[in-house]
């Protein structure tokens, strides 16, 4: 491991090959577009897809050579752990559906053009440096790099309205990242470095209320660096509050971008989420908690309450993301408030992680089934589009009513199983309120998830003509619902992969922080 | 004469940072919401220039060149989005972007 010292080693460029490796193809992508003609365009989400399956073999590969503490790269900025590692599989599944969604889409839509896919990958690059880093400095320019080229997905139709839509998504993004950098930049004034390792340092001596510092976690500098800090990743993952550019932008944008947006882009935010608040800002903890439980409350009450009103299927499942956004808080909390090793902290942490799983797979699925329904010049992204969807397509309507069962939380899917870790770790917190309110918003859930459901089966469609569902589509849907039932019924693979992340999770919090 | 100490950056810094958020929040025309974006950016820069000089070491210069080209590459992908809805003939980039029927 090099110390700063030295020149960079093979290793450093090892550790980032999978980010080398697509951005690499993006560029290709890139200039292989401006070569092909029309008709060849399938070639890009061709050229993206196998992308994606080089940089999960190159994922692998590092994997199978990994110390259990993970590796330090780039002057210790890069973090190559299994908490990483983790992330970067899950953003290369998810990225890998969305693909095949957005071929789809865009040969519909008639734009099918290449930029599409590189902005795509670009913003996986910056996924992985923001899952890898360790280095404020590394996440942030991760995090810019995903936001960037999501505006570009969002605006990618240029109707007015629908740039109108993408410009106000872009303004409240660059807004949060300038509060969020802001933040951090307080935060290397009070650690003087730029390392999450120096500010959790920082962080622990403040908690033994150091005289000579004069500072402890309620001094009001800190609570502004660390609030501004937490605004920047609460807006990222969507969170209550800050939720109100999501809706708009998720029904503007492209279905297939808005599938990307509302799942891979979320599960990066979460994973820099957690890495800083449970890392660099661990020994904080006691301020950030009761934010976070009023985030959390307030997301759920949002998310829910607002999904009863939507009539636009895109607009419900923004309003459903922040619903599950305030689940996972909950498991956040349960992590926050108990001691490192215990019970309630392995609960809550592989509450959140397999929570993450399991929302990727059905809201990447239902986005999928919305998906088909774009057809010529019908737009189908009402609920009504869905009513009588069993006649028209019958498959796809089961298949749609296991992602709404999942999303709803019922045995046995997905969903279930990630409502039930995450309860659990708040019955060993001893949180039964928080747990009474979340299984209240649960029933909200149930109704509205289940509303569109009977309307795909009992009512009658007024376009009677059989849905025709392309390949790709079909096995994006497939795959998603085979997977959302596997994991529901049979959790042990699941489980062991979450434990496995966590054994250097809690190593790693319980011993000295590295450098 | 009062030397100028760490402080005062950072006091001028904190009035830069409140100045942005307040004119994102606050004005609805294209352009200020862009130079309001900047001014948030340029106050965290402020920042991290004041404290790489307190702490005698390199890493926040560091951070404040990345924060300058990020903010550079934001301000292309914004203006590129607002002249996809600029280009119809009644708008300049002077328009609100507030008063659409699409409130959200």
């Amino acid at each position: 491991m090099n110390n700063g010292v030295h020149g960079l080693s093979i290793t450093d460029y090892l550790l980032m090959l999978p980010m080398l490796e697509l951005a690499i193809f993006a560029l290709g992508i890139l200039l292989i577009d401006l070569m092909i003609p029309r008709r060849w365009k399938w070639l890009n989400a061709a050229g993206a897809l196998a992308g994606t399956l080089f940089a999960a073999a190159c994922v692998w590969r590092i994997q199978s050579a990994l110390p259990p503490r993970g590796l330090l790269g780039f002057y210790n900025s890069l973090l190559v752990d299994r908490f990483a590692i983790y992330f970067w599989y899950l953003f290369l599944a998810g990225t890998a559906i969305s693909i095949l969604i957005s071929a789809v889409y865009l040969h519909v839509e008639d734009e099918h053009r290449g930029e599409y896919y590189a902005a795509m990958l670009l913003s996986v690059v910056g996924m992985m440096c923001m899952a890898a880093g360790i280095d404020v400095v590394l996440m942030f320019v991760g995090l810019q790099l995903m936001v960037v080229s999501l505006y570009v997905l969002v605006g990618f139709l240029r109707r007015e309205r629908r740039s109108k839509s993408a410009f106000k998504y872009m303004l409240h993004g660059a807004l949060s990242s300038g509060i969020f950098v802001y933040g951090l930049s307080l935060f290397y004034g009070f650690s003087g470095g730029t390392n999450l390792a120096t500010i959790a340092r920082w962080s622990s001596g403040l908690n033994a209320q150091n005289p000579v510092a004069g500072m402890n976690p309620h001094n009001p500098v800190v609570m502004i660096a660390l609030f501004a800090t937490m605004t920047g990743l609460l807006f990222e993952i969507g969170a209550a509050p800050f939720h109100r550019r999501i809706a708009g932008a998720y029904e503007h944008a492209p279905t297939s971008a808005a599938a990307f947006l509302s799942v891979v882009a979320m599960l990066a935010a979460w994973a820099l989420l957690l890495r800083v608040l449970l890392y660099g800002l661990w020994s904080l903890r006691l301020v950030y908690i009761p934010v976070l439980i009023f985030v959390a409350i307030a997301s759920l009450t949002v998310g829910n309450i607002a999904a009863l009103f939507q009539t636009n299927t895109k607009r419900l499942l923004a309003c459903s993301s922040i619903a599950h956004v305030g689940y996972m808080l909950l498991g956040l909390v349960a992590v926050g408030t108990s001691q490192i090793g215990s019970a309630g902290f392995v609960e809550g942490f592989k509450g959140v992680l397999i929570y993450l799983i399991a929302y990727t797979l059905m809201n990447l699925g239902a986005f999928a089934v919305i998906t088909s329904l774009r057809q010529g010049d019908v737009i189908g992204d009402q609920v009504d589009g869905l009513a009588g969807l069993y006649r028209r397509a019958p498959l796809e309507a089961v298949l749609m009513l296991l992602f709404l069962l999942s999303l709803a939380g019922i045995p046995p899917t997905a969903g279930f199983l990630g409502k039930y870790y995450v309860f659990q770790s708040l019955f060993e917190g001893k949180h039964y309120a928080l747990a009474a309110v979340g299984l209240v918003y649960s029933l909200f859930g149930l109704y509205f998830y289940l509303k569109i459901a009977y309307g795909m089966f009992k009512r009658v469609p007024k376009d009677t003509v059989r849905l025709r569902v392309d390949t790709a589509l079909r096995c994006a849907i497939g795959v998603t619902a085979l997977a959302t039932l596997v994991i529901g019924i049979y959790p042990t693979p699941v489980v062991n992969a979450v434990n496995w992340t966590l054994a250097i999770q809690q190593s790693r919090h319980a011993s000295a922080v590295p450098k | 004469m009062l030397p100028i100490a760490t402080f005062h950056y950072l006091a001028v810094a904190a009035a830069l940072f409140v100045l942005g958020v307040v004119g994102v929040l606050t004005r609805r025309s294209v352009l200020v919401s862009l130079l309001s974006i900047e001014l948030i950016l340029n106050a965290a820069n402020l920042n991290l220039l004041a404290f790489s000089h307190m702490w005698g070491n390199l890493y926040g210069q560091v951070f404040a060149i990345f924060v300058t080209v990020i903010a550079a590459a934001q301000v292309i992908v914004g203006l590129g989005i607002a002249i996809a809805f600029l280009r119809s003939p009644n708008t300049s980039l002077r328009t609100s972007i507030g008063t659409s029927p699409d409130q959200t």
